[in-house]
């Protein structure tokens, strides 16, 4: 309960005002396309060279949580991700938005990350010295194990049909290869230029979710009688609450799976929406609704992005090995206050610490606030013309993938993405799954070679990854995988096939 | 008629040197980017953060320098980029790391190498250093060697990746000892390969002296020796390899300063040779330096053209068969 008596560091003028201009400062910058949480604490870190490592540090923590959940906005409202981690909150938020209820997605999203958030943040607080322990454990072995599991599940994930998902996971996969391998260093499928430093995910991202739909917006855009404007109902912050409160099961699956994912080093945040989103469909009773618009999956994906931030800060305050790139900046602007993370930083600046912890803590509370107070009102976007939006999500696009790294390669690769995207949607495609084996590819492969040239050196791959009880551990978690999903999907599905054959038959 | 061919001469020649001046007079007229090579938060882009502060002062550039990340493939993707799309005319400069772009030069697939590129200045030297887990049997450079020669190439030796500093000194370490180690590049850099030696996935490391003087503080490791010349100001009690008898210099030493592409015009280096020193020399930059724990090595442009031109030659003789 020690950081209880450094709340009042929080409450300071200065400091609060921090707070606040973090907070609301980190949605928008969140919620702009192409500023990924990385990008916009990087920003803010020269702000801090002027201000005491406190108030620094106040500021970094509000604009970190804000960010990862202002994410959410871009997703919901224009389906474009803000960041990896709001891809699976574009899945049902967008749909929810497209039939009038940006209001209430945007609510249910807010909220998520807000309970999601402030228990992340209290594991921080409470369990640092026992999950640090816990950190170390995953190595590469571990992690190739954990992003075969999350290849698992990209069959089932936003797909109606289980061989198309396979199939545009596998696109993924081999789009994840171009560029130069990571740890050897040897070129693969570099045909120009543009392509050296293999497809950047930010702009993938835009491409493969705005592209599609905004050619869609064009094409209906064409018959005057389609361009309908969307009635945008009010809808009460209290219905909200209480359909949020209702979801415990989607809640505390997220929350579980963020802090998890958050905790281990190298895997980020950036699945952790996903695999959350995943694995409440799968216990939920209605299934069906998930991609339609369903609160379920929002406030899973949601929950889990925010439950995230907390535990990967473990990693950094305790070992001084940042966990994600964002905790890498973070360690930064630590650093330039003269303030080394290690095992005895709570011993050596506990008012530092505490503080920025708190920070986060009333930066959880601070969003929700802001962001349902916003929200009714940012829903109206909806309600622009079919063409007006289309050419607004348009230039976004462009913009927020020019801005990763100021390069048109990339603006090309987003609009080339976009295009085969808007294809193959066509044939019952989709981009989620595809995503999934972009962001996977590169960890499972590189993992791979790094784990095998360590156990070159050892006994063997064999002994290197098939022995030791977190790898079994794992790998009984990726065979239960493949047979649930061959169980519902295989054994199952054929048995609706042949209902629905039978229906049509008669 | 003489003197009036002789006078639009004499004019034309007065008007190419004004212009000239002027050009140099009027860079830079707005703000001028710095690419890096590595992540947001690395010690390289988080260090050129620190260093490129004080541009916008009147008496420096009178211009803000701003970052530009572009990570990827060890720095091979930016450095690629700078070296081929980047412009050349003064507003878009490169955070070096030598050895590392002179060591993927020579081995090649880049499309760079020492000669694309002009130094202006140097602010940094961050010296590799071995370093084994707190609870290792292994506790001088000694004990590691010993069991290196004992179990040829079972001594698993992370580094942040192949032909950084990291490796160099991997390499100078195995041919001053004639014995194998096995290095391992892991994923996600040097912060990486410094939880591979806390978290005991490998036996050894090799790391950069800030972030490991760092971890030393933490009590998370032990650091066996320090690959310079002498030893080093942070850790006065670390023997140098030469000491432990190893002959290995200072090539893996990772140099950091800021370069443009060749083809920027000779009056815009000469400003920047000129006045980007005395911005790293900034007393707001060595101390926030100093405070950071990154060990500052100014060097002017002409100091590191010798350096690049030596390290070239080393590592053409070292990475040599490989």
């Amino acid at each position: 309960m020690e950081f209880l008596g450094y709340f009042g560091g929080v409450f300071e003028p200065v400091a609060l005002l921090l707070l606040l201009g973090g907070t609301v400062g980190g949605l928008v910058l969140g919620a702009t396309p192409g500023l990924s949480p990385t990008m916009a604490v990087a920003l803010l870190i020269p702000f801090t060279f002027h201000l005491t490592p406190t108030q620094g540090l106040i500021l970094l923590g509000a604009a970190y949580t804000s960010t990862v959940a202002g994410g959410a906005v871009s997703a919901i409202l224009l389906k474009i991700p803000g960041a990896p981690a709001n891809i699976a909150t574009a899945l049902d938020g967008n749909a929810m938005a497209r039939n009038g209820e940006g209001a209430r997605a945007l609510q249910l999203s807010f909220l998520a990350s807000g309970v999601g958030g402030v228990i992340g943040v209290l594991l921080l607080i409470f369990l640092t010295p026992v999950l640090a322990v816990w950190a170390l454990k995953f190595g590469p072995s571990h992690l190739f194990w954990i992003a075969i599991l999350g290849v698992t599940v990209i069959g089932s994930l936003d797909s109606k049909s289980f061989v198309k998902g396979l199939l545009s996971g596998c696109i993924g996969l081999w789009l994840s290869q171009i560029g130069y391998d990571e740890i050897q260093g040897t070129e693969r499928f570099i045909f120009t230029d543009a392509l050296t430093g293999g497809i950047h995910i930010i702009p993938a991202l835009i491409g493969l979710f705005a592209i599609p739909q905004v050619m869609e917006m064009f094409a209906k855009g064409r018959v005057s009688a389609a361009i309908e404007s969307i009635a945008v109902p009010k809808y009460s912050i209290f219905d909200s609450v209480r359909e949020v409160a209702r979801s415990i099961r989607s809640l505390s699956i997220g929350t579980t799976v963020g802090a998890i994912v958050g905790l281990i080093p190298g895997v980020g945040g950036q699945i952790a929406g996903l695999v959350a989103y995943d694995q409440s469909r799968k216990f939920s009773e209605t299934p069906d609704k998930f991609g339609k618009g369903h609160a379920e999956g929002i406030i899973s994906a949601e929950s889990a992005n925010n439950a995230m931030v907390g535990p990967s800060l473990v990693p950094l305050l305790t070992l001084s090995i940042p966990g994600s790139p964002t905790a890498a900046v973070l360690l930064g602007g630590l650093l330039i206050h003269g303030i080394f993370p290690g095992s005895n930083i709570f011993d050596k600046h506990p008012e530092v610490i505490w503080t920025f912890i708190n920070s986060m803590l009333l930066g959880q509370i601070l969003m929700v606030i802001f962001g349902l107070y916003t929200a009714a009102w940012a829903a109206r976007i909806a309600k622009a013309p079919v063409p007006i939006m289309a050419a607004g999500v348009l230039v976004l696009a462009m913009f927020g993938s020019y801005s990763v790294q100021q390069s048109m390669g990339d603006v090309h690769i987003m609009l080339a993405l976009g295009i085969g995207m808007y294809v193959l949607e066509k044939f019952g495609f989709s981009a989620a799954p595809l995503v999934l084996g972009l962001i996977l590819g590169p960890i499972a492969g590189d993992y791979f070679t790094n784990g095998a040239m360590i156990a070159a050196a050892q006994n063997g791959l064999f002994e290197y990854f098939f022995t030791g009880g977190l790898n079994l551990i794992l790998i009984f978690l990726v065979i239960s995988s493949i047979g649930y999903s061959f169980w519902t999907n295989m054994i199952k599905g054929t048995s609706v096939d042949v209902e629905a054959r039978t229906e049509v038959a008669e | 008629m003489k003197n009036f061919v002789k006078s639009a001469l004499l004019g034309a020649a007065a008007l190419a040197i004004s212009t000239g001046v002027s050009m140099a007079a009027d860079y830079p007229d707005r703000p001028i980017g710095v690419e890096v090579s590595y992540g947001a938060g690395g010690a390289t882009d988080f260090q050129a953060r620190i260093v490129t502060l004080p541009a916008g002062n009147e008496d420096m550039l009178g211009q803000p320098m701003y970052i530009l990340n572009k990570p990827g493939a060890g720095g091979r993707k930016g450095w690629n980029w700078f070296a081929t799309e980047a412009p050349k005319d003064g507003y878009m400069m490169s955070a070096y790391n030598v050895p590392h772009f002179i060591a993927q030069g020579i081995k090649g697939g880049v499309k760079y190498d020492a000669d694309t590129f002009e130094p202006i200045a140097n602010w940094g030297a961050d010296p590799a250093v071995v370093i084994v887990g707190k609870d290792s049997e292994f506790n001088s450079m000694a004990d590691l060697i010993a069991f290196a020669k004992a179990n040829p190439g079972k001594t698993t030796t992370s580094g942040a990746g192949l032909f950084v500093g990291h490796h160099i000194a991997a390499l100078q370490i195995e041919k001053a000892c004639d014995c194998k180690l096995a290095f391992i590049p892991t994923k996600g850099g040097g912060a990486a390969a410094m939880k591979a030696v806390i978290a005991g996935e490998t036996l050894a490391g090799i790391n950069n002296l800030s972030d490991a003087a760092r971890a030393l503080e933490a009590g998370n490791v032990k650091i066996l020796a320090v690959a310079d010349l002498e030893r080093h100001a942070f850790l006065p009690d670390t023997p140098t390899l030469k000491e432990g008898g190893l002959d290995v210099d200072n090539a893996s030493v990772n140099f950091r300063g800021l370069m443009v592409p060749k083809g920027t015009p000779q009056d815009v280096i000469d400003k920047l040779a000129a006045q980007v020193p005395k911005m790293f020399a900034h007393k707001r930059v060595t101390q926030k330096m100093k405070q950071t724990n990154s060990p500052v090595k100014i060097m002017s442009r002409a100091e590191v053209q010798a350096m690049w031109a030596e390290r070239k030659a080393t590592l053409a003789e070292l990475l040599k068969g490989l």
